[in-house]
This record gives C-alpha cells, structure tokens and sequence, in this order.
C-alpha cells in the first residue's frame, strides 16, 4: 500500500516519463550525475560500484550544462543552454521539477544556506533567483543594458559567503556582487572597468577571492570580498608579453581552483600554458608548457598533481602535472572529446568523460592507469555530490 | 532583405557546393556537421541557439551573404572570441556551412 502511494506520487508529476523505479535508501555521499549533453539525459552513478543507478530524461538542452547539490546531497540542480533549470532527486532518479527560467543559460549557483538557487543567463543578460525547494522565482538581477536595449552577457556566478553571488558581466567589463539575504530585495554592488571582457570566474574555497579571467586582457581581476571597497585590482597583468596569441578554439573555465600549497594553477588564455601564481601577493610564480588551451585545470584534492584537458583540435589529449617540480609526468590519450574530469572525494580516482566514443573512463591518479569505464550517451559535465559542501562549486 | 539578390546568388552557391561536397565526400560532410554541432556548439550552443557566440539562425544571419559569413568562419573575428577556422575548413568547406546555417541547420 505504502508502495502503490510512494510509486503514485512519483507519477503524477512527471506524466510522460517513463515509469519511475522505487527509491533506494542510502546515503548519497559516493553518488553523482554524468551529463548526457547530447541525449538530453543524465546519468546517477555510485562511485564505488562504478555503476549507473538511474538515467534521468528530459532535461533539454545540456550543451555546457553544469549542476549544483543541495546541502542534504540528495537534488542536484541542473543548468541547461536553453535556460532549463532542473532539480533531479538522486535517491528516486527522478526529474522532480523542471522550469525554462531564461533564454540561454550558463550557470549557477546555491546560496551559501542552500536555500536560493541562483541561475545566469547570456540571454537575456541578468541573474535570478529561485527558492531551492520550489523553483519559484524570487529575484530577477537584470545585467546593465547595451546600446540596441539587450543586456551584458552575465558569466562565472558563483556563491560566496554571508549569502552573496557574484558574477561577471561580458559585454560591459563589470563584476557585480549580490546580497541576497532579502530575496525580494536583492543589494547589488557593481564594480566597474574590470577589464575587457570577463569570460569566467571563480572564487577560491574560502570564499575570500573572486576572479574573474579576461579574454580581452593579458591579466586576470581579483576582488578582495572580505574588502570589496578596496575595488578590484589586477594580477598576472601582461602574463602574455610579447607572445604571439594563439586562436582559442573552446574558452577555458576557471570553475574549481588549483591550488597546491601556497601555489594556484590557471589556465592561460591564447596561450598553450598554464599559469603558476603565488597566492601569497599574488604574485607570478611560472608557467608551464602544455599540449593545447588548456580547458580545465583542476587539482587532485590533496594538491599533488594538476590535471588538464584541452580546446580543440588537441581534445583528445590530458596532461598531468607534479605540483611540486612543475614537470608534466604524463601525457594521456583517453580519446577524442575529453570533455571533463571529476576527482572522487579524497582523489584516489578521476573519471574523465570521453564523448565520441560515449564512455567515461575512470583513472586511478597513483598509478595514473585506466582502471575502469562506463558507457555513456556523449558524456560531458561530470558532477559528484562532495561538491554539495564546497563553496563556488 | 537588403540584398536579396546577393543572398539568392549565396544560397544558389551554397547548394551548388553542398552538391560538391556532397558527392565528392560524404564522410567529410558528416565530420564538419559534427564539428558544428560540438565545436561551433561550445561557443554559439549545440543547437546553434546562442551562447558566448550569438545565435545561428537564419532570421539573424539575414544581412550577411554566404561569402561573408564564410568569411568570418575561415578569418574569425580579431578582439573578439570567434577564432579563425582556416587551418581546419577550406573555403569551399565554409561556404557550404554557411549555406547550411543560413538555410537553416538543427544539428
Ligand atoms: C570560442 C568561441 C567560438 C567558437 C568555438 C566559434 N565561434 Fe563563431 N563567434 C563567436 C563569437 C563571440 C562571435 C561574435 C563575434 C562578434 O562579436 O562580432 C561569433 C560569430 C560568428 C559568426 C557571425 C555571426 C554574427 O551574427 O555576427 C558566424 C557565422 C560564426 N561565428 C560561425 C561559427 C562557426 C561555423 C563555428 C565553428 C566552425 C564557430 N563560429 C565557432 C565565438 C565562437
């Protein structure tokens, strides 16, 4: 009888869909979600059994999707290109609500008490808000407008501390931090003349630092939230001196922070290098050769070794780097459309999506050897649920 | 609307080089549809809806001829993020996408 309610409530909403499978109980912390961009769809998987749970249909267009956790781990919330927003129940593997929030999305993010969701659009420009239980919308954030009446493109939201977000808007050079202790009065603080043309940010896991990558400039904006009065300055200013700038065939994403020690990794834009900053001033501390433009820099979670994907035409290479002597110790061939790595918890493993030959190969990171796959539809984001308790993730 | 004769003369060469390619390599025009879809489809969206890149839509692509956009797919555009496709289209290859996208393409 408890069955039939449990099943029935599961179907009434998602009508359509096929038939829900009964929910597991367990805990959530070694699940995640394998983006199917193509499909539409996302894969539950355990990252113990190395299994798929459940597939999940109907999310749209998820071309460059990304996802965050609620802080129980159990939703993940889906970030589609057609402006979808979905929230997905890991334990049920059921789409629970879906809402086309905007025209063309790119990211978002959960408030730091896990209770708004917070989603930015390139079109058109602007943030909104949701609550994280219902989807409704609370806040609309309109990005400054541009000659011809469309707004600036907003990039890299990420939550920060004492219930803020801050982003980045394309078109008009700016970053703006929103508090939105009040969600149906959001306090905005815009920072101006940033530099040209912001493309993503991040935010360090303290919270402290926003940064925001210019693809205009031959540097990067750093804001001080802890003194946002201080206003933004600028680091690695001129990384680029004097080099010959290299087209750049897929834009790097800054989402994760690399940082080993006292040192931080980033990705260079129009320049096949990684570069090496001092977090400590801020200061240039190397740079490192690579294979391509680098897409994704990302560190094992105890800091030993950076790994790194690629822009075409070089997307089927990754590289893994010592932190320690700066050194590229190997160099792999995991397929063409390696498209992006995810570390388990405490980084034992990585699991790399590999989308022309729809599978997602899993790498111990000691012996750096395949040890495992999975198959999947034209896999691309991959999003595990440790994320749930990580500022900006 | 401005040049409709420019943009009939585009759509006559871009059938006429879909025709080309199309017989002389039907495997390459499957690798350059794919190339669209994930590669162009990073920066303007899978389905061409817009992203970093504006939209790829006919009604957008309106004013531009077949020539210039292929233009712009070979040259890319300096200051801006569309980087240059030369090494990886030849021209007759970038004016058939072209067509494509100005036809209308949902790859
Ligand atoms: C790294 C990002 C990126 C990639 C990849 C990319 N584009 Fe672009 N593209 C842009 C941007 C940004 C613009 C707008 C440039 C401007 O501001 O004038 C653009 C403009 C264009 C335009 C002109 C459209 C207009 O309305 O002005 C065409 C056509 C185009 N791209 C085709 C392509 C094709 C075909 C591919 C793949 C072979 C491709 N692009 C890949 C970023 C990209």
């Amino acid at each position: 009888m408890r069955w039939f309610f449990l099943i029935a409530a599961m179907l009434v909403p998602l009508a359509g869909q096929a038939a829900a499978s009964p929910c597991l109980t367990r805990g959530t912390g070694d699940m995640g979600i394998i983006i199917e961009r193509a499909a539409g769809s996302l894969q539950v998987v355990d990252t113990t059994a190395h299994s798929e749970l459940f597939r999940v249909e109907g999310l749209g267009d998820l071309s460059h999707a990304s996802a965050v956790y609620s802080r129980d781990a159990r939703y993940a919330y889906i970030f589609g290109r057609d402006g979808g927003l979905s929230k997905v129940d890991l334990l049920c593997g059921t789409l629970v609500k879906r809402v086309v929030q905007g025209g063309n999305s790119i990211g978002g993010a959960i408030s730091q008490d896990g209770r708004l969701i917070a989603v930015s659009n390139y079109e058109p420009g602007g943030v909104k808000v949701f609550s994280a239980e219902s989807l409704e919308l609370l806040a609309d954030i309109p990005a400054t407008r541009l000659p011809g009446g469309k707004g600036s493109k907003t990039v890299g939201l990420v939550d920060a501390p004492e219930q803020r977000f801050v982003f980045g808007l394309y078109d008009t050079g700016e970053i703006w931090i929103a508090d939105l202790t009040d969600p149906k009065a959001p306090r905005l603080q815009r920072f101006k003349d940033i530099g040209r043309q912001p493309y993503d940010g991040l935010i360090t896991p303290d919270g402290r630092y926003y940064i925001a990558g210019l693809f205009g400039e031959d540097g990067l904006a750093l804001l001080d939230l802890w003194h946002p009065e201080r206003g933004p300055s600028r680091i690695l200013n001129h990384y680029g001196r004097g080099k010959k700038q290299l087209p750049v065939y897929k834009m790097p994403h800054l989402e994760g922070w690399a940082v080993a020690g006292d040192r931080a990794f980033l990705p260079a834009i129009g320049l096949h290098e990684i570069l090496v900053v001092n977090r400590d001033g801020w200061q240039p501390a190397g740079r490192i050769q690579v294979h391509g433009q680098p897409v994704f820099v990302m560190a094992r979670p105890d800091g030993r070794q950076i790994w790194v994907n690629f822009a075409f035409p070089n997307n089927d290479t990754i590289q893994v780097i010592d932190t320690e002597t700066l050194k590229i110790i190997k160099t792999l061939k995991p397929g063409k459309g390696a498209l992006h790595m995810e570390f388990t918890p405490r980084g034992e493993e990585v699991w790399i999506s590999i989308r022309d030959l729809d599978q997602v190969k899993i790498y111990d990171t000691r012996t750096l050897e395949q040890t495992a796959s999975l198959p999947a539809d034209k896999p691309s984001g991959i999003f595990f649920t440790s994320r749930a308790h990580k500022t900006g993730l | 609307m401005l040049n409709c004769k420019s943009l009939m003369a585009g759509t006559a060469l871009a059938l006429f080089s879909l025709a080309g390619i199309a017989d002389s390599a039907p495997q390459r025009k499957a690798e350059i549809l794919h190339l669209l879809k994930h590669d162009c489809g990073s920066c303007h969206g899978m389905r061409l809806q817009g992203g970093l890149g504006p939209a790829l839509v006919p009604e957008r692509l309106k004013p531009f001829s077949a020539e210039q956009l292929a233009a712009t797919i070979l040259h890319g555009r300096p200051g801006t993020p569309m980087p240059p496709w030369k090494p990886f289209l030849t021209e007759q290859e970038a004016l058939w996408l072209a067509g494509l996208l100005k036809k209308g393409i949902e790859p």
